[in-house]
């Protein structure tokens, strides 16, 4: 039994749901195998190789050196076939998205999405995942042969969970056999439309606004306090919608979803649809005057009160050194 | 260019969700459903393209007899015909099997394009139009904002995370899911509505030798409630002094 995590690196650096997946790996209690994909990735390779697991597999090849969904599936659906691990668990990205269910289906094999727990249940293991847009939970067995495919939701899994090694773990270079001219799909450099546009998944952290700060010319009093706890402006689709900020600042299951150490809610009822882009965060502050808003069920610290009296006060606070 | 259309019927939104009796499932008898909206999208994407260049625009739908309805709201809103492959073990089936089920009544179509939704609003996989690509043999890409369409060739563009977003270009046949948002909806007239009701729905029954379903839901539930909440009284002023201090001092995430 082994757990074979594929980690996920752009230009070289690993992304945080790379390590919430290696978490949740190390979490089976099974021995966990790590491959990344790329070219000239022997750097991320050795960042791999400090948490604790057997072996880390470098997939090293020019023909991965910018992702493509047929490179990927050809790649790894190759080293699943010679490694045969038990499980294999991903990072629920876009670009696992992408490529996964190919990759699945290449091999015949179930594949997991989205998964946010795993449990033990006498021999067998449940994967637990949401239904109906995060209203109910299932849990939910694959059955056939292994490996079975699992993806972990963003935030699920604690990233600075990963316990490390003792020692650096051996890397080994795969052997990859890829004709590039398998590769159908021709993609062109990565750009962002909006200028200043930022990654908020890689905030630590996050002031949000809803429908409750009534105006586009109050976004300047979570500016403030954004400023004051050296945060990120985020907010809720409404807000985005109406154009007061650009839709790349936006949470929730159609903009992106967080898990920073702070998300501060202002004035945001906790619609499901924003709650799945941010409950995987450490700390929540919902600031709302309404007390039976469903975001008070996922904060951590909650204030039922006006956001216009009670921000200004907390910025106060803040600058008192 | 000819292009098909993958939708599925999905409760509505405002369905209040009740598990069944063996809690694997909603109760959904007496549901209301409705056109999962993702794949208005894709459909809507489908018929501006064909308005562009011509063609035609196959619905595929892989549901039990009651999906017929939003079958004949997707022909309603201008779609030319529609194959619905009819089975009631299609309603709650997992992405492996709907995918199997569409590509045996897609692959004999020659079609220069599939489209999908992103996710369904039921089930969520988020895998069927890729697993059905795979089925097809043809290239894919997801998350699609905008489709360019160029003799044999497509040039799409992809939404990554973060704000970033990617030209690809691929061959045709070649199969897209569509991220929400890239069109404006149109909605059905009278007149496409009357229209509609002439239009050919061809059933097929899925072969009894379709894939055996991999993935079992064993229970369904409310999701518990995580976390209990301090909540900090008093003044405005009284309130921030007590959070920023168990910020500071008990969460410990500013200093």
């Amino acid at each position: 039994m082994s757990v074979l995590v594929i980690a996920e690196q752009r230009d070289g650096a690993l992304n945080r749901a790379s390590w919430e997946t290696i978490a949740a790996a190390q979490q089976t209690g099974e021995p966990v195998w790590i491959a990344v994909a790329g070219n000239g990735i022997d750097a991320v390779a050795n960042d791999l190789a400090a948490a604790g697991c057997e072996r880390v597999i470098a997939v090293d090849h020019p023909a991965l050196g910018t992702y493509t969904a047929d490179g990927y599936v050809l790649a790894l659906a190759g080293l699943i076939g010679r490694e045969q691990p038990a499980l294999v668990f991903l990072p629920h990205t876009y670009q696992t998205r992408d490529f996964a269910p190919a990759l699945a289906a290449r091999l015949d094999r179930p594949l997991i999405t989205d998964v946010t727990a795993v449990k033990k249940e006498g021999e067998r293991t449940l994967y637990v995942r949401p239904m109906f847009q995060g209203k109910l939970s299932a849990d939910v067995a694959a059955s056939g042969p292994a490996p079975h495919l699992v993806t972990c939701q963003i935030g699920a899994f604690r990233a600075d969970a990963v316990t490390r090694g003792a020692s650096a773990a051996p890397i080994e270079k795969a052997a990859v056999d890829l004709d590039a001219s398998k590769i159908r799909q021709k993609p062109e450099e990565p750009f962002k439309e909006a200028k200043q546009a930022v990654d908020l998944s890689q905030a630590a952290r996050i002031v949000a606004i809803g429908r409750g700060i009534k105006g586009q010319e109050n976004i300047k009093v979570a500016e403030q306090l954004a400023q004051a706890l050296g945060a990120e402006v985020a907010a809720s689709r409404p807000i985005c919608d109406a154009g007061w900020l650009p839709m790349d600042r936006q949470i929730g299951s159609s903009g992106q979803t967080v898990a920073p150490k702070l998300y501060v809610a202002l004035g945001i009822s906790g619609a499901i649809q924003h709650l799945v882009g941010m409950k995987g965060s450490r700390t929540i502050v919902a600031i709302n005057k309404d007390a039976d808003a469903p975001i008070f069920e996922v904060a951590d610290y909650g204030i039922v009160g006006d956001l216009f009296e009670v921000v200004p006060a907390i910025v106060a606070e803040l600058n008192k050194t | 260019m000819k292009i098909a259309v993958c939708i599925k019927q999905v409760v509505t939104r405002e369905w209040q969700l009740r598990v069944d009796d063996q809690k694997t499932w909603i109760r959904d008898a007496d549901a209301s459903f409705e056109l999962n909206e993702p794949d208005a999208y894709a459909l809507e994407e489908a018929l501006r393209l064909k308005e562009k260049h011509g063609g035609e625009v196959v619905v595929c739908c892989a549901g039990p007899a009651r999906a017929t309805q939003v079958i004949r709201e997707a022909l309603a809103r201008g779609a030319d015909r529609a194959i619905h492959v009819e089975s009631d073990a299609l309603a709650t089936a997992d992405a492996a099997s709907i995918a199997a089920a569409l590509a045996a009544a897609i692959k004999d179509e020659q079609v220069d394009l599939v489209l999908t939704g992103l996710q369904s609003d039921d089930q969520g996989f988020g895998q069927v139009g890729v697993v059905l690509a795979e089925r097809l043999g043809m290239p894919h890409a997801t998350i699609i904002m905008e489709v360019q369409v160029d003799s044999g060739a497509m040039r799409v563009k992809r939404e990554l995370e973060g704000g970033w977003f990617q030209w690809v270009t691929l061959p045709l046949p070649a199969l897209l899911t569509i991220q929400s948002g890239i069109n404006q909806l149109r909605y059905a007239t009278l007149k496409g509505i009357m229209a509609a009701k002439k239009k050919e729905i061809r059933k097929v029954t899925p072969a009894a030798a379709a894939a055996a379903a991999s993935q079992q839901i064993v229970a369904l539930y409310v999701p518990e409630k995580g976390k209990k909440t301090q909540l900090l009284g008093g003044s405005a002023a009284d309130a921030a002094r007590e959070l920023v201090a168990k910020l500071r001092d008990e969460a410990r995430v500013i200093q």
